[in-house]
């Protein structure tokens, strides 16, 4: 005789009410933990994008995504003369706010050299680009169509939407666009035209907009990355770093904040769960002191009462874990963020929902464990 | 009625609780000295404060007394200390327990209820409900065997929590005022019945009671006044009850 099953079974709409609450707050500690994914993820797979080898980057800086990195655009042309350089690609990282529809829209715009290295991965819809200016492939979270024309830039041009990517997403949770490498450098680059004017009538002339913030590059599988590293920085303008060196900047260095924040705030939640629980289960054997005196009167040992217990708290917290995630599940799409749920991680809250259970449970233990079982005698009805 | 030449259930022997120390020491029981045979139904009677209670307690071994000697079933749990180390499992053996208000537990139906203790004694799932199906027919209110305490009238709750007082077949049956809450006729049944168990049952039955309407239904008559226990003629009782 299960009596945990019949005292919520008997309780049931206060059961499930009761754990409603707790079920949206598990909901939101799945839920970070999602965003916490989404976070180093979408960081990964910035880096993983260009599918390099090498970043070749300004001297003493670590790289496009850590901080500026600003190199000549001939240097694709010096690396790729280096022995084991299979193959090398100019890119631009730049982030771009502009209007769309009265609404404004950001994007992170990388800008690649065609058939090289840095550019998309793989498209979900439309096609590559093919022509040298004004084409664009963005990721869908951008809300925008194929054929879809975007201003930007001082001078406003207007960019085609040629094709779709799905879940290319920047750290802070920014789309992501493909641009060509030269359009890359006449958005970051080219002053609007009343600074120009200024700038010529100062007699600066016209600077050069050949610049780029990295060269990405391909090693032969028959020479070692860290060999070709080492003779690539031994340009005193110029710093290598591995795929493995960038990946442990972007997902340890650059999100260092974001991830402690989440951190902080997952184990807010968890402590705060774990006196909630406490607290229900508390009051649900407070409820029960009377029914508790009479078993243990009757002749219940102290592991049925606790049985009753312990199996209450963890169906709470099954009940809360399970509701929870199906929550986040259903509102995921409509997160305004990436959600990646980790099944490791989903598993280790799992696992902390059910130790939280066990711990918040002692509390209703302690006072179940103290009724005396003459309060069952107590003359009240 | 009474078989003296039988051993009896429950044996008390110089009995005293004393609660507290120095000015706050309470002397609750004084060199208490009974004993209840089996078949036999017993009262026990007194004003608030006279120590039932306490007495009633003591021999469910709930509360360890501070001197003198306990003997249940022919058994010596209490000489100046407890004797038996699981007083939880002698409770659940030998002793049936029938509260002043039924006590039921909410959560469960009427043959749960009783199925409970059987249960927690060890006997399977579906012996515990077949006997507690069959001492609600016994009590005649097998037909309330699936409603739950909320669901039964306040005769019916009292039948079902005497049910699973006897579901372990106790030997004594220790029942702290069970027609406290019930009108006269009621009463008069229940007590009845607890007359009706002792005898095929061949249990020794205590009855704490205020109810002076119920006095001829005992075989004898314990008076607790200020810890000190007198054994009442029954006859001066019934008298007095009828002035």
């Amino acid at each position: 005789m299960n009596l945990a099953y019949r005292d919520i079974k008997h309780n049931l709409l206060r059961f499930v009410l009761t754990n409603f609450g707790l079920s949206l707050l598990l909901g939101i500690v799945i839920m970070i933990t999602g965003v916490y994914g989404g976070l180093i993820d979408d960081a990964l797979r910035q880096a993983r994008a260009a599918n390099a080898d090498l970043w070749v980057v300004e001297a003493g800086t670590n790289g496009p995504f850590a901080e500026a990195s600003r190199i000549p655009g001939d240097t694709r042309e010096l690396v790729s003369r280096v022995y084991g350089i299979e193959r090398a690609g100019s890119v631009t990282y730049q982030s771009v706010q502009t209007v769309l529809n009265d609404r404004p829209l950001r994007l992170f715009l990388i800008g690649y050299e065609s058939g090289r290295p840095g550019g998309p991965r793989e498209l979900a819809e439309g096609r590559e680009i093919m022509r040298s200016h004004y084409e664009m492939v963005v990721d869908r979270s951008a809300g925008l169509m194929i054929g879809q024309e975007v201003p930007l830039g001082t001078h406003g041009h207007k960019f085609t939407v040629v094709g779709l990517m799905r879940n290319e997403l920047t750290s802070s949770g920014d789309p992501v666009a493909y641009i060509t490498l030269r359009d890359a450098q006449t958005l970051q680059f080219e002053a609007a035209p009343p600074a120009a004017r200024r700038e010529l009538a100062r007699g600066g002339g016209l600077e050069t907009n050949n610049q780029i913030n990295a060269v990405i590059a391909k090693v032969s599988p028959f020479v070692q990355v860290n060999e070709v590293a080492t003779a690539l920085s031994r340009w005193k303008h110029l710093s290598a770093l591995t795929q493995e060196q960038q990946e442990t900047l972007l997902s340890k260095f650059v999100i260092e904040h974001a991830r402690k924040q989440q951190g902080l705030i997952m184990v807010l939640l968890v402590i705060v769960s774990a006196v909630i629980i406490a607290l229900i289960i508390y009051t649900l054997t407070m409820d029960k002191v009377r029914s508790i005196a009479t078993l243990k009167f009757v002749g219940a040992p102290d592991r049925t009462i606790v049985g009753l217990i312990v199996q209450q708290a963890l169906s709470m917290g099954i009940f809360g874990y399970v509701v929870g995630l199906a929550l986040v599940l259903v509102f995921k799409p409509y997160f305004p963020r990436r959600l990646v749920l980790d099944p490791e991680a989903v598993g280790i809250v799992f696992f902390i929902t059910i130790v939280v259970c066990l711990l918040a449970s002692t509390l209703g233990i302690r006072l179940a464990l103290k009724v005396d079982p003459a309060e069952a005698l107590a003359s009240s009805g | 009625m009474t078989a003296l030449s039988k051993q009896p259930v429950v044996r008390v022997e110089h009995l005293s609780k004393t609660f507290g120390e120095g000015t706050a020491r309470v002397e609750a029981l004084r060199d208490i000295n009974m004993e209840v045979f089996p078949g036999e139904v017993v009262g026990l009677m007194g004003p608030s404060g006279s120590g039932k209670t306490t007495l009633l307690h003591c021999i469910a071994c709930i509360l360890e007394p501070s001197t003198g000697r306990i003997t249940l079933d022919n058994e010596v749990v209490y000489d100046g200390r407890w004797l038996k180390t699981d007083l939880r499992r002698l409770r659940l053996d030998k002793i049936g327990f029938i509260f002043q208000y039924p006590n039921l537990l909410p959560f469960l139906d009427g043959s749960d209820n009783v199925a409970i203790a059987m249960h927690l004694a060890g006997l399977g799932a579906a012996a515990a409900r077949s006997r507690a199906i069959e001492l609600l027919d016994y009590l005649e209110v097998g037909h309330r065997k699936h409603a739950l305490p909320k669901q039964l009238s306040g005769g019916e709750a009292q039948r079902v929590a005497i049910a699973r007082a006897l579901a372990n077949r106790p030997r004594i049956i220790l029942a702290d005022e069970p027609t406290a809450p019930l009108d006269s006729a009621r009463a008069r049944i229940v007590m009845d019945l607890l007359r009706r168990i002792a005898v095929e049952q061949d249990a020794a039955i205590i009855v704490v009671t205020h109810d002076e309407m119920i006095l001829d239904r005992f075989d004898h008559i314990f008076h607790l006044r200020d810890g000190r226990l007198e054994e009442r003629k029954l006859l001066d009782l019934r008298n007095s009850a009828t002035v």
